[in-house]
């Protein structure tokens, strides 16, 4: 039985096609998996993550518990609704899940983490909280009573179109730039985003969300799946959990050393194992020169040995096939590579692993 | 609700077939099969000259979301490719039975006859 969120009805309603995603009947598309891509770069569009599981870390010892609970340092959040991307590893210095933490007070924090690993997270932090002897409450608010849907407005245009529909939220939500986030009751909006444009991330009650939502549409708010939600992260060059990195990747290795805070005194889970072991490869992008698709798990030959693809698609933005890489170290940005399609050979240009961002080209 | 055409013949595999004047048979991916990929962004076309056997992959249709094979549905020889899905795979999503992706002359044009009529593909479509 696959789960559903509070927007399942409002979905089909809109003739969305539905896939398994993970465990979650979710929306792939409404139609042109391309046209609500470009709606999203060009004006506005929106994405039921309600799959998403907010926490809320409720305690005196958030502070100590999260500082050692991630890779980046939450002493980095100094200003009430600061935002912080971060990685927590385990022992061996692998990726668990990369989230979210936004810093509400100095007793309260909500942290974003992923769908397929909500379960895991949730126990891996409860067991940290009994393992320190902390005072911090962990409490998932996805499923439940007081459960929250979550619904992401993204593009150019998504600040005006929310408040048009969202009067109240527009004095506390205008000033926000990116990487932050502001309560209004139980609304909490948050400048923060899977696509590489300007937007809200909204948590609201879930009771709210359908009413919200086709608001929204009829505000001009282009509904828009999971594909779409793919090809604009990657041409952002955002890690997708699962493809990019998992337990078995170091966040150095996946091009997440920008949120590897080890400069400091300050210890944390995986800090031992990612000063052990180093960085051993380098996350880079590619661009195809031949005509085909990259795809994740393909193989790409360099002059310094192999590497590997973990996530390729189409990018509509460059009219061309985009991927992020995994590739031995040595090799640089405008070195020409091969990639292992279905046993040809085909050319492609390493680049830096962003492609698109605000609207357009950045390669 | 995907398009199903009387006139064509069909495999389990999302392909459609339609028998020419001249002897070869056309062959194309169902709407359904367009509908279920999305936008298509790359089609491969086999050689012209080169011989299939039935079910061996023969091209590949690629959405943004995924690869697929499109599968020989009879064996035969590959007569004619059509150059413009190629160049423009959307037209694919557009049409799928107007656009084509090549053409065999059949080892054997009874083969045909062992291939799903509308009716029984609709059904196929339906449950997937």
């Amino acid at each position: 039985m696959l789960k559903k969120t509070v927007l399942n009805a409002a979905h089909r309603a809109m003739n969305a096609r539905m896939v398994d995603f993970g465990g979650w009947d979710m929306p792939v598309n409404y139609g042109s998996q391309i046209e609500e891509h470009h709606a999203v770069r060009k004006d506005c569009g929106m994405f039921d993550v309600s799959h998403m599981c907010p926490v809320d870390v409720v305690g005196p010892d958030c502070r100590p518990f999260l500082s050692r609970l991630v890779a980046n340092d939450v002493a980095k959040l100094k200003v009430a609704g600061k935002a912080l991307y971060a990685a927590m590893l385990n022992d061996a210095g692998g990726v668990i899940d990369d989230l979210i933490i936004y810093f509400l007070t100095d007793t309260r924090f909500r942290i974003v983490v992923n769908a397929g690993t909500a379960d895991k997270d949730l126990a891996w932090m409860q067991a940290k909280v009994a393992e320190w002897k902390l005072d911090v409450s962990i409490t998932q608010r996805r499923d439940g009573a007081d459960n929250l849907a979550i619904i992401a407005v993204q593009g150019p245009n998504a600040r005006a179109r929310v408040w048009q529909v969202l009067p109240r939220v527009k004095a506390a939500s205008e000033g926000l730039k990116a990487f932050f986030a502001a309560e209004v009751d139980q609304y909490f909006i948050a400048s923060t985003g899977y696509t590489g444009e300007d937007g809200y991330e909204i948590m609201l009650p879930a009771a709210e969300a359908e009413t919200v939502w086709n608001q929204l549409n009829a505000a001009g708010v282009a509904p828009c799946g999971l594909g779409a939600r793919d090809t604009l992260r990657l041409e952002a060059g955002m890690n997708l959990y699962g493809q990019d990195m998992d337990e078995a990747v170091s966040p150095l290795d996946a091009g997440l050393a920008w949120t590897v805070s080890l400069n400091t005194e300050r210890d944390f889970v995986g800090k031992a194992a990612l000063l052990a072991n180093g960085q051993q490869k380098q996350f880079l992008g590619l661009i195809l020169l031949d005509k085909g698709v990259l795809r994740g798990h393909q193989k790409v030959m360099t002059a310094h040995g192999d590497g590997e693809i973990t996530s390729g698609s189409f990018s509509p933005t460059l009219q061309q096939s985009i991927a992020l890489a995994r590739l031995p170290l040595g090799v640089q940005v405008g070195d020409e590579v091969e990639v292992d399609i279905r046993g040809k050979a085909l050319k492609a240009k390493v680049s830096k692993p962003v492609f698109a961002r605000n609207g357009k080209a950045v390669i | 609700m995907s398009n199903v055409l009387a006139n064509l013949k069909y495999t389990a595999s999302h392909e459609w077939m339609l028998l020419n004047a001249d002897g070869t048979v056309t062959v194309g991916i169902t709407d359904h099969a367009q509908e279920a990929l999305g936008d298509l962004v790359f089609v491969e076309l086999p050689e012209v000259g080169a011989h299939f056997a039935a079910e061996k992959e023969i091209a590949v249709v690629e959405s943004v979301k995924a690869a697929a094979d499109v599968y020989a549905p009879i064996a035969g020889t590959v007569t004619e490719v059509n150059q413009t899905a190629a160049d423009a795979p959307e037209s694919v999503n557009q049409d799928a039975y107007a656009a084509w992706l090549f053409k065999l002359t059949p080892d054997n044009v009874a083969d045909l006859d062992q291939m799903l009529d509308a009716a029984a593909y609709q059904a196929v479509a339906d449950a997937a």
